[in-house]
């Protein structure tokens, strides 16, 4: 009878427990996730001739391009920042929320083979997409230092970071967060109308302009100023800025504003998730 | 102790196309919802039956499902296909969740349902270990710990740091199921496995399964074989149409099914015109039949055959086969059929004491006199060999496929 006691029971209804996390669940497939990570980069890179390198060359030539059209030929400011650094550091940052969001939507409809096999929670594969994508970042935030050494070598500029350098990996996690919970969204939604998918990937270019990655904050008026404001990203991407470079300010309702916009995204996309992982082998 | 109940469990699908006129489903049931009316998709009247097709898209796969294992069964699933048995093992493995009712599961369930998922190609043999027991719910932990053992029961120690992708089928199968093998749930899930693999795979499958209940932890066991099943199985639930129609011992189950496959039996095939008669262009099947209907064991049994010909040919080849119900081939025969006004006819004698009492089919080829295939009629005729009366003492089954009567000296 002592063995009883010892024997994990679980109890399988019709009706889902919407907000539980399954925390201690996702905590005893940690392993998984750091397997699927792994899965993830061998798979990517394998019978490439260039490998990894490609996660550099892809941002130093999408910051080129930029500085080419966008500085030479538009003329647009960079707010007083060296503006290859400019692009950079938004591109690295960009390329962090996109593959997040846009990697983490597909989650049903791209593992249903092993989803109609197998149970295992979930949540284990969006959470190793960010992680496998905060690798990738993390690769490329080398680059941004690298180059940041040759700008400031080549330009004679000091590093003048401040304290708000210490907030950064907040900042990337708040984004990380924000990239997840509307991944969750949509994994949830593409599985009943895919068409989604589609309005996704086109929405997350649009996005893109609608960001201060290729302007600054400070470079739009009147209301195109406000509708960017609106954006829960902007702040994120002026601070992660002024942590680097001393430029700009911090806007304390501004931060407020995303934190309180992730927050309620995590949680209802937390929610659909978890209602739809229950029965979405039946329509897939 | 009980470790798996499962109580008015409900499983609803929808048949067709699945993606569209969703939304307006959706709205539909919604605005049901909103005026407090029933779900207008959820009637609790179609049956699983796929061989009629209901006025609703919705089917029930299972409906009110009750029983319950106890800890140390190897407890058998048997039905027919479309029965509901894949059904009834997804929701027990939580791949998918119920309509209604519940499932307590008490300790961890794994299956050996689909072995080597999850497995990619462009990883060694070492890293899908891993991935594919993490998958199955081992930790880095414990697939280090059974590593070796995994690599030795496999058999593909050469080649475990190569790509799978490089191994042949077996080495493949073999690694996927070393992994499975390996697994030390409480409840383990065996679906069909003898389905799969050679001879030797199949009885490292058994092995398993025994070695597995003898440690007083609980298997599942989903197959067509009812020998299997009977010889493995302690306990067992038969469904049919995505019921439960029998819940007890297995051999009593596996007597049940029969019985149910019994009701299903055809003796007769008759075709009433040439058009609506099974067959190719220009030769069909105009009756076949078997007489009497039940035979008994000590009764000689005839085979009856009837042939439209709109063909040239004056004569066409025949074969049969008789199949028990482990679809076992016991034996054939065949001869030239010739015309006469418009059909072929014939009629073959199966001799009296030869046939256990069981259940059969028939298979039936049509060849030309040529013998260049026209048309087969697979398993449509089937037919029940009754237990003859007995005049002495023993009563229990005879064994055997076949009841021949020897002559003793």
């Amino acid at each position: 009878m002592e063995e009883k006691n010892k024997l994990p029971v679980e109890r399988i209804t019709a009706n889902s427990s919407g907000l539980n996390l399954k925390i201690r669940e996702v905590w005893r497939y940690r392993d998984l996730i750091l397997l699927f990570v792994r899965r993830d980069f061998v798979a990517q890179y394998k019978q490439t001739i260039l490998g990894p390198l490609w996660l550099i060359i892809q941002p130093l030539l999408t910051t080129l391009t930029f500085y080419i059209i966008f500085s030479k030929i538009a003329k647009i400011p960079t707010g007083g920042i060296d503006p290859i650094l400019f692009y950079l550091s938004g591109i690295t940052l960009w390329n962090y929320f996109s593959d997040c969001l846009t990697k983490t939507s597909n989650t049903f409809v791209a593992n249903a083979g092993i989803f109609g096999k197998v149970y295992f929670p979930r949540l284990v594969i969006p959470l190793s997409v960010i992680l496998s994508n905060l690798i990738k970042f993390g690769i490329q935030c080398m680059l941004l230092v690298l180059v940041f050494i040759v700008q400031s070598m080549r330009n004679d500029l000091a590093f003048n970071g401040n304290w708000a350098l210490w907030m950064l990996p907040l900042f990337i996690l708040i984004m990380a967060l924000m990239g997840l919970g509307l991944g969750l969204i949509f994994s949830a939604l593409t599985v009943k109308y895919r068409d989604l998918s589609y309005l996704l990937t086109f929405s997350v270019q649009l996005l893109m302009y609608a960001t201060p990655i290729l302007y600054p904050l400070s470079f739009a008026q009147g209301t195109l100023r406000n509708v960017i404001a609106f954006n829960p990203l902007t702040e994120l991407f002026e601070s992660f800025r002024y942590g680097l470079f001393s430029i700009g300010a911090i806007n304390g309702t501004g931060i407020i504003y995303t934190v309180s916009f992730t927050l309620v995204v995590l949680i209802l996309g937390i929610f659909v998730f978890n209602r739809v992982e229950r029965s979405f082998m039946d329509t897939v | 102790m009980e470790v798996i109940k499962v109580e008015h469990l409900y499983k609803q699908y929808r048949l067709g196309q699945v993606n569209t006129g969703t939304l307006s489903h959706d709205l539909n049931r919604w605005w049901s919802k909103m005026l407090g009316k029933e779900d207008p998709y959820q009637k609790i009247t179609e049956t699983n039956d796929r061989t009629s097709r209901q006025g609703s898209d919705y089917v029930w796969a299972l409906e009110d499902i009750h029983f319950n294992v106890q800890q140390g069964d190897v407890f058998g699933i048997i039905g027919r296909n479309g029965a509901g048995k894949s059904t009834l093992l997804k929701l027990l493995s939580k791949v998918t969740a119920p309509t209604k009712g519940s499932i307590t599961l008490h300790g961890r369930v794994a299956s050996l349902l689909e072995v080597g998922t999850g497995f990619h190609p462009e990883l060694t043999g070492r890293e899908n270990i891993f991935l594919n027991g993490a998958i199955l719910g081992m930790t880095k932990a414990e697939i280090r710990a059974k590593f070796d053992e995994i690599v030795a029961f496999s058999g593909v120690e050469k080649y475990i740091d190569t790509p799978v992708k490089r191994y042949s089928s077996g080495m493949y199968v073999r690694l996927a199921f070393a992994v499975a093998a390996h697994l030390e749930p409480e409840i383990l899930i065996v679906d069909e496995v003898l389905a799969v693999g050679d001879a030797e795979f199949q009885k490292k499958c058994l092995g398993k399964m025994k070695e597995v209940s003898g440690q007083g932890r609980t298997v599942i066991f989903v197959s067509h074989n009812m020998a299997a099943v009977k010889s493995l199985c302690t306990k067992g639930i038969v469904l049919d149409q995505g019921r439960v129609v029998y819940h007890g011992t297995a051999s009593e189950a596996v007597t049940a099914y029969y019985a149910l496959n019994a009701s299903k039996l055809t003796s007769h095939l008759v075709a009433h015109d040439f058009d609506s008669a099974p067959g190719g262009a220009e030769v069909r099947l105009k009756r076949m039949g078997i007489t009497p209907e039940q035979p008994q064991c000590t009764d000689e049994i005839v085979l009856d055959v009837e042939f439209y010909n709109r063909s040239t040919a004056n004569s066409i080849a025949i074969s049969f086969d008789i199949l028990n119900q482990d679809e076992l081939v016991l034996f054939g025969s065949g001869t030239l059929l010739h015309e006469a006004n418009g059909l072929f006819k014939g009629s073959c004698i199966i001799p009296q004491d030869l046939l256990n009492n069981g259940l059969y089919s028939v298979n039936l080829y049509v060849h030309t006199d040529a013998y260049q295939p026209l048309f087969n009629v697979l398993q449509q005729l089937r037919f029940e060999v009754l237990e003859s009366e007995r005049n002495y003492a023993y009563f229990g089954k005879i064994n055997g496929a076949l009841r021949p009567k020897l002559t003793w000296k």
